[in-house]
């Protein structure tokens, strides 16, 4: 008995402070913060990396000295550098990201205006990605286990290689062509109806679920191998239970990583596909900006991009610590 | 020559032909496109603007009369040279970054690949946008703001593969010796991962263009009255329902080269990374004479109390390359109730493929046949139906050797032991897990309340084992097969699992089947042991017999194999000369022939048969007994008999 207990490496009495998850999350939050603060400082220096005077730039080559002037010093952009990343600072803090040069509109008017819709699409197109490819991933992992099925492997993974390369807005084009201009049956612009979001959230879809099904099917394959599949069977567990309870949550561990990173691009995917369909989020915005040499809203999209990204990613750590609790032991 | 056949594998696969056959075509457009094209690409024709297919425009014409499929042919090299231009800047950025935790030594290199970690984690296009804007609306912008964006990626691979070699023991003679970094990164390192970097840079340079043609796409490439095919799709995707060619030639152009890059790189991959599958042997043919009169011979072991496995010829059957190779040839015994049965032979001799025969765990592609195959008097070979499951899932057990993988990492200990009673037992979630506490208490497990609700990596190895035995005990077993269950574990835990073992068997009349490789332990735990070699029992005995009553020469030769209480510490450890035969190539006659003392002539030719003499033993041996004369047989230690 005691011995037993002596070679337990879990005590039940532990210190908050090294309690594993505490540990982990405190690590996990300290990333996020750096990364966060890289982001920041990036869009930031942005500004100030760009050759010529922004504000000469945003306001074009026939604008009075005087007006230039009296913006640049509206911006403080006269002020010492490190004053201006200060005061860059305080106002990120307060939610104030400056004001459009070219709408003359609070940044953050217009930030909160135009996220919704790029978040309901990302979001909605990595639902449907996962939707696929779990299903799809799984059910080739059984069909191709062990060697079995060698020409559904291989007409599977060509066609899901091929998928994943192809880009999404030409996918969305190619979606416009087929199913907007020669068959007529759903709108290709806008986010008035229901229907005008089945092309939108397919062409962000359809590479991802190609990827993710491609490596679930890898996960799956791999995972029917391991000993505690066998620990399942030798319980004589149906099937069923073998293949979604035992090996499908082993699958996903790994496959997790992969569909944070794909969430994650998918919301900066966005970009591309809002411009094929005139989709009234960020993406446009942000394009519009570049060209209208906005760089007060560029900067305030870049950073929202980019903490979307580094958020999605924390939380799929977590998630990932939830599903294999031996993750966040990896982490040390 | 052989990276040169290596190569060659790209074009083995149809996808790599198709790939290599796509790149040369869209890098001969490249080159010939504009000088051929060009006068037709750029002639104007303003009577006929935004036409739709024809045939003097296959593809239409733009809003100023221009044929769009000319135009297209012709931006193929600005296209390429652009993705080129900027895959070039991403790998040089990229190496300079991957090996900068090489060159920088401990502290810069680890602030280099914390950059690194952190920028990875933003999507490319992101990256690609922010240097756009630093850089400026443009092709030269565009192309510095792809070629960086992809930097990272890069940097990280190249630093992935250098930490790969930087360990080995040539990098570290050569610091000892005391040649620079630089020096080392040049002459050793790099050409070491020179192939994979190749490979990666062609990928990269499909990504290249594709990302280009999204920023042309979004206007923010090239501008006006240059065109690339992303501009060209920019102008034609507000044209679509028009001239639908005008988007879809130029989209159909980059996805085409976009694919062919990419997919040359990948076979390329696969193709350097994929082994030639070395020739196998052929099995010979198989001796038809595989039901011999074992069957009847064991038949014996019937009348002695009630049987709880009955197995009668049982084969395993794998195919090959050159044939089915069977590891399991014709392995016929009984168990009877409350009998502890050890199964001993080196790796490879079949004994625990016969237990996973035996149990039905079997996977694909291998085939298991027997004569008899019976549980409690069931025949098990009948289908996989819920009655089955149900019986196999609470009258037999299993113990695997590694406790360490055997349990499923992301379910807490409970719920595995519960899972049998709700599936086979009918219980209900809350019941079935009061049973799995009662039955983590039943292996000594301290806290079962507390441990249930913990995950396998919480445990420690001789835990996990008890709780895996715990689990068994989950329904009312009448036999556990165990497979080497102590030999992941400490010398100090393996006597624990064997008590247990054997105070179930004791307490509850539970039959074992215990396997190892190990003679000492089988001698302890059983009453009885088969010995195996090749597929085969070739002796059968009760344990007490093993140290002085074995007759076979293999049995013997395990025996004396283990070092005991007079063993000259000094003296090299007994070994068994010679090796265990390959299961796809058993020799004609005794498959121990070869490594035996006593072989003859007969050995070599006629199969010995498994013979029970009155008292019940089983063995299979022409010279069954017989005294072994201090011959050496082969060149190394020799065996010697007591």
């Amino acid at each position: 008995m005691s011995l037993a207990s002596s070679v337990a490496p879990a005590s039940p009495r532990v210190g908050v402070a090294s309690h594993p998850w505490v540990r982990f999350g405190v690590r996990r939050l300290g990333r996020l913060l750096v990364s966060m603060w890289v982001l920041v400082t990036a869009s930031f220096l942005m500004i100030h990396l760009i050759p010529g005077d922004p504000v000469r730039a945003a306001l074009g080559p026939t604008a009075p000295a005087s007006l230039v002037a009296a913006k640049r010093a509206e911006m403080g952009l006269d002020d010492p550098i490190l004053v201006q990343y200060w005061h860059y600072l305080q106002h990120l803090f307060t939610g104030d990201l400056g004001t459009s040069i070219v709408s003359q509109l609070p940044v953050s008017e217009i930030v909160s205006q135009r996220l919704p819709a790029t978040l309901q699409l990302a979001l909605l197109a990595f639902v449907v990605a996962v939707l696929v490819a779990v299903p799809v991933g799984v059910l080739m992992g059984v069909l191709t286990r062990r060697g079995h099925g060698r020409r559904t492997e291989l007409a599977f993974t060509t066609t899901s290689v091929v998928l994943g390369i192809i880009p999404d807005f030409l996918v969305g084009v190619g979606l416009v062509y087929v199913f907007g201009v020669h068959l007529g049956w759903l709108p290709v612009a806008g986010d008035d109806t229901p229907s005008a979001y089945v092309l939108p959230v397919l062409s962000l879809a359809i590479g991802p679920a190609a990827i993710l099904s491609r490596i679930i099917r890898v996960e799956m394959v791999t995972v029917l191998e391991a000993d505690f599949v066998r620990t399942a069977r030798a319980k004589r567990l149906p099937a069923r239970t073998v293949y979604l309870g035992h090996a499908l949550p082993n699958a996903l561990t790994a496959s997790l990583t992969i569909g944070g990173l794909i969430l994650g691009s998918m919301v900066a995917g966005t970009v591309l596909v809002e411009n094929v369909f005139a989709w009234p989020g960020l993406g446009s915005t942000i394009v519009s900006s570049i060209l209208n040499k906005d760089y007060q809203v560029v900067q305030a999209v870049v950073i929202v991009y980019g903490a979307s990204v580094l958020v999605v990613n924390t939380l799929v750590d977590v998630a990932l610590a939830v599903l294999d609790p031996r993750s966040m032991i990896r982490e040390d | 020559m052989v990276p040169m056949r290596r190569w060659m594998n790209v074009f083995r696969s149809p996808l790599g032909l198709a790939a290599t056959a796509l790149t040369a075509v869209v890098l001969v457009l490249a080159v010939v496109a504009p000088i051929l094209w060009t006068d037709d690409a750029d002639a104007t024709d303003t009577s006929n603007i935004l036409a739709g297919p024809s045939g003097d425009h296959w593809a239409g014409t733009d809003n100023l009369g221009r044929d769009i499929f000319f135009r297209t042919l012709v931006a193929t090299r600005l296209s390429v040279e652009l993705a080129l231009a900027a895959t070039v800047i991403a790998v040089v950025a990229g190496l300079l970054l991957g090996t900068a935790a090489f060159l920088l030594g401990r502290r810069l290199g680890r602030v280099v690949t914390a950059s690194i970690n952190i920028a990875v984690a933003f999507p490319g296009i992101l990256l690609a946008l922010f240097f756009a804007v630093i850089f400026g609306v443009g092709a030269t912008g565009a192309v510095l703001a792809i070629g960086l964006a992809g930097a990272p990626g890069f940097g990280r691979l190249t630093q992935t593969l250098v930490a790969g070699i930087e360990s080995r023991d040539y990098i570290a003679a050569a610091r000892v010796a005391g040649v620079g970094r630089v020096r080392i990164l040049f002459r050793h390192v790099l050409p070491n991962i020179a192939e994979p970097l190749v490979v990666n840079t062609t990928i990269s340079a499909g990504g290249a263009l594709l990302a280009f043609a999204g920023l042309s796409f979004l206007g923010l490439g090239v501008q006006q009255p240059q065109y690339d095919w992303g501009r060209l799709l920019f102008d034609g995707i507000s044209s679509i329902y028009v001239n639908p060619a005008s988007a879809l030639a130029p989209g159909t152009a980059v996805l085409l080269a976009g694919l062919a890059f990419n997919l040359f790189g990948e076979s390329v991959a696969k193709a350097l990374g994929v082994s030639v599958v070395g020739r196998l042997p052929v099995l010979p043919a198989m001796a038809a004479t595989l039901d011999e009169d074992e069957a009847q011979v064991a038949a014996t072991g019937h009348a002695a109390g009630e049987l709880v496995l009955d197995v009668r010829d049982l084969e395993v059957t794998f195919p090959g390359p050159g044939g089915p190779v069977r590891p399991v040839r014709g392995v016929t015994f009984a168990v009877r109730r409350g009998e502890a049965v050890g199964v001993v032979g080196e790796s490879g001799s079949g004994k625990s493929l016969t237990a996973l025969a035996v149990s039905r765990l079997v996977g694909d592609p291998g085939r298991v046949d027997a004569a008899r195959l019976e549980l409690l008097g069931t025949d098990l070979r009948a289908g996989d139906d819920k009655a089955q499951r149900q019986f196999l899932g609470t009258s037999l057990a299993m113990v695997f050797q590694d406790p360490m993988t055997s349990f499923n990492p992301t379910q807490r200990m409970g719920r595995q032991l519960a899972e049998v009673a709700t599936h086979h037992q009918g219980m209900d979630r809350r019941s079935a897990l009061a049973r799995a506490v009662d039955r983590l208490r039943a292996v000594r497990i301290t806290e079962p309340e507390r441990r249930a609700h913990q995950y396998p990596h919480e445990f420690s190895g001789g835990m996990r084992q008890r709780a895996m035995i715990g689990m068994g005990l989950m329904g009312s077993p009448a036999l556990i097969i165990a497979d080497e269950p102590t030999t992941a574990l400490d010398v100090t835990v393996q006597q624990q699992v064997l008590d247990l073992l054997a105070s179930i068997r004791a307490a509850d009349d539970v039959a074992l089947v215990l396997i190892s490789h190990d003679v000492t332990v089988v001698g302890e735990v059983c009453d009885r042991v088969m010995v195996m070699y090749a597929g085969r029992i070739v002796e059968d005995l009760p344990a007490a017999d093993l140290a002085t009553g074995a007759r076979h020469p293999y049995t013997r030769a395990l025996v004396a194999a283990v070092p005991d209480m007079d063993t000259d510490l000094d003296a090299p450890l007994a070994t068994i000369p010679g090796r265990p035969v390959d299961p796809s190539e058993v020799p004609a006659g005794c498959a121990y022939a070869a490594r035996c003392p006593l072989a003859s002539a007969r050995c070599t030719t006629e199969e010995p048969a498994l013979v029970t003499d009155g008292a019940g033993r089983r063995v299979a041996c022409w010279h069954a007994g017989e005294a072994i004369d201090l011959v050496v047989p082969a060149p190394r230690e020799e065996v010697e008999a007591s």
